[in-house]
């Protein structure tokens, strides 16, 4: 059969993957440089029965999917750094009450209005930490249009999956290029349904009790049982609790089913790593450079790896640590002043060979920017 | 049915004062909602943070406890996924008014089948007596020791100015008007607000020399009349209460599916 081939924005690759995955709702608000995903869904949701609503606000559009996701629905939302900061309180508020939703967050550069149309990676401790309180959020990443598809409909598996947020943490570069997509055939990427409970209407559903795998399966809000959500700590009918027992009980069920899945939320490309003498770690559009330089150096001889990362929360200890003992130098790459440089620090056996090479001028980080590191490392320049 | 068949008595005593409105109006929403026939299980309440959104936890609907202010921006995603069912949203006037006050012009602009309803007690209860965007000019409050200076919203004109196509106004003295109000504003396709003003006698009442919650009662009796009365002519200072519009207009929800269906021929 002749292959479906697209050619396409990050941003519509994006909305590719949501309806591939079965989006039934989206809500929004104008922000560069995510806009796009909004413009096309609005277009394109309708025609499958679905629905589009442009919001008044960011945070509104946050809460809107929340509400349309418990009746049942699949949901994203898109913003921006400024956006994605108002929205925090809300996905703290899908975090608790364990809704799946998705948000794609479409990274500039910051803080503040910052460069709006300019590339950066400046926000993935935001998405780490943006909300108060602790717990745990999965949040992928990508580096090519065809990777943005594909962790879209991983992100609304593993939403459902977990019940949870996921943060899609795209960035400006990677949504605006214009690349091939070959779009898969339908059933060639797994999808992921909601697990619904099997009680009958008018007995007791218990919405919060975890089944003995973890997971908790659903009912859709306004449908046969009549139950309650808060986002207040709450018992397994969803009621508000204080009871120390049932709040230490909910803190763990919401951090341990994600931080306790890292190895299966974790999603990693691994390209010469096996022998790598130096290995670059990256994600995002600067992935695309670290990979550049290494297939440059390995025509050369040189013995250059790359790890990039498309799960970045829950950040993927085991997998880092495993490759970067067993090189001599570490180099990450990306477009902050080194978020997860430290994350990569923590986990590697000798946090003094890890090394950053970024950029956080709103420029798209070069294979210059990366070599110049290198040859500090090689003793070859100052 | 009985109103016990409502309530979700595990969890009463409510947290309420004495004396607090808010368990007046909880009362006129079961009566309310048993007159329109509408079955419990069609029913959604979303709630924010406050005195007010209390009422989510202790009424058997399907009940959404959501944030402060914005009770309306995850009720409007409810319903338009689930256009079938009937969304209330009990807010108090901080709530609505400060925080959600953009959530609130906006959803009645749309004219989203809603029905919010405003618990107006002009203080911010739950977090010890703060004065609100309905605190009258020179009242007192936590943080307005020596009397507010802030003008106050008139809930009334606000919601008509947004678009809402059902805006009403009673008070928790007159609970057979509240009780009729409310039916009409549920049964209302299109979205409703309905301010009821209520007495937080401890907060509002104590700093504002009432000396009981029967006296709060007794003010809005003498302080409020009926829309248009002659009362009203003689003495222009008195709160009008009733319904100040009930208008058919395209609701939200109904004109997205004719964008369904154009989007549909489109495919
Ligand atoms: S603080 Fe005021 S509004 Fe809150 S429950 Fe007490 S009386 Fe009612």
């Amino acid at each position: 059969m002749k292959k479906n081939i697209l050619f396409v924005q990050g941003n519509e690759a994006c909305v590719e993957g949501a309806l591939y995955a079965g989006l039934d709702f989206f809500a929004g608000y104008p922000i560069t440089p995510s806009t796009e995903i909004a413009e096309l869904l609005s277009y394109r949701l309708p025609q499958n029965g679905g629905k589009f609503i442009q919001m008044e606000d960011e945070i509104s559009s946050m809460c809107a999917i929340i509400g349309a996701s418990l009746t049942g629905k699949k949901v994203m939302t898109a913003t921006s750094g400024p956006g994605f900061s108002l929205k925090q309180e809300a996905i703290g508020f899908a975090v608790m009450t364990e809704t799946p939703c998705v948000v794609v967050n479409v990274q500039r550069g910051g803080p503040s209005t910052g460069l709006p149309t300019s590339g950066s990676q400046g926000d993935v401790m935001q998405a780490r930490w943006g909300t108060h309180g602790e717990h745990a959020i999965i949040t992928l990443t990508a580096s090519n249009n065809q990777d943005v598809f594909a962790m879209t409909v991983e992100a609304f598996n593993l939403s459902e999956t977990f019940r949870t947020p996921v943060i899609l943490l795209f960035d400006e570069v990677v949504a605006h290029t214009r690349e091939r997509l070959i779009m898969p055939e339908q059933g060639e990427i797994n999808v992921v349904e909601r697990l619904k409970t099997s009680v009958k209407g008018g007995t007791d559903y218990h919405p919060y009790l975890p089944r003995e795998d973890g997971r908790l399966p659903m009912s859709d809000f306004g449908g046969i049982h009549r139950f309650n959500v808060t986002g207040l700590m709450h018992d397994m009918w969803g009621f508000p609790s204080t009871n120390p027992k049932i709040v230490y009980g909910l803190m763990h069920h919401l951090v341990d089913k994600i931080q306790g899945h890292t190895e299966e939320i974790t999603r990693i490309k691994e390209f010469f790593v096996d022998d790598a003498d130096y290995l670059l770690i990256s994600y995002g559009s600067s992935a695309r450079t670290a990979l550049h330089v290494v297939r440059n150096r390995r025509a050369r001889g040189e013995k250059l790896g790359l790890l990039e990362l498309q799960t970045l929360w829950p950040f993927p200890v085991d997998a880092v640590k495993r490759r970067c003992a067993t090189a001599d130098y570490v180099i990450v790459v990306e477009m902050n002043m080194g978020q997860i440089l430290h994350e990569v620090k923590k986990a590697s056996d000798n946090p003094d060979k890890v090394f950053l090479a970024n950029q956080i001028n709103g420029s798209f980080i070069t294979p210059t920017d990366v070599l110049n590191i290198l040859r500090i490392i090689q003793g070859k320049g100052s | 049915m009985a109103v016990k068949d409502y309530i979700r008595e595990r969890f009463f005593p409510h947290i309420w004062c004495p004396g607090c409105g808010h368990g007046t109006i909880m009362n006129c929403m079961i009566r309310a909602i048993e007159s329109t026939g509408i079955k419990k299980n069609d029913i959604v309440l979303v709630s924010g943070i406050g005195c007010s959104s209390r009422i989510c936890g202790y009424l058997d609907f399907h009940t959404l406890h959501t944030l402060h202010g914005r009770a309306l921006a995850f009720a409007t995603g409810v319903k338009l996924s689930r256009p079938e069912l009937t969304l209330i949203v009990p807010m108090g006037d901080g709530d609505a008014l400060a925080i959600g006050g953009n959530h609130l012009i906006h959803a009645a602009r749309r004219n989203i089948d809603i029905t919010a309803i405003i618990m107006n007690n002009s203080v911010y209860g739950m977090t010890g007596g703060q004065y609100s965007p309905t605190t009258g000019y020179g009242n007192f409050s936590a943080t307005a020791p020596y009397g507010n200076i802030d003008q106050s919203f008139d809930i009334v004109k606000l919601a008509l100015g947004a678009g809402a196509s059902f805006v009403a106004r009673t008070t928790t003295y007159h609970v057979t008007s509240t009780i009729e109000i409310l039916e009409k504003a549920i049964a209302h396709k299109g979205f409703s607000v309905v301010e009821i003003i209520s007495q937080c006698p401890v907060y509002f009442g104590r700093k504002n020399e009432f000396a009981s919650a029967v006296n709060m009662l007794k003010y809005y009796r003498t302080h409020t009349t009926p829309i248009g009365s002659k009362m009203k002519k003689k003495y222009p200072e008195l709160i009008e209460r009733g319904i100040f519009i009930q208008e058919e207009r395209p609701e939200y929800c109904s004109e997205y599916d004719k964008i369904i269906e154009k989007a549909h021929k489109e495919r």
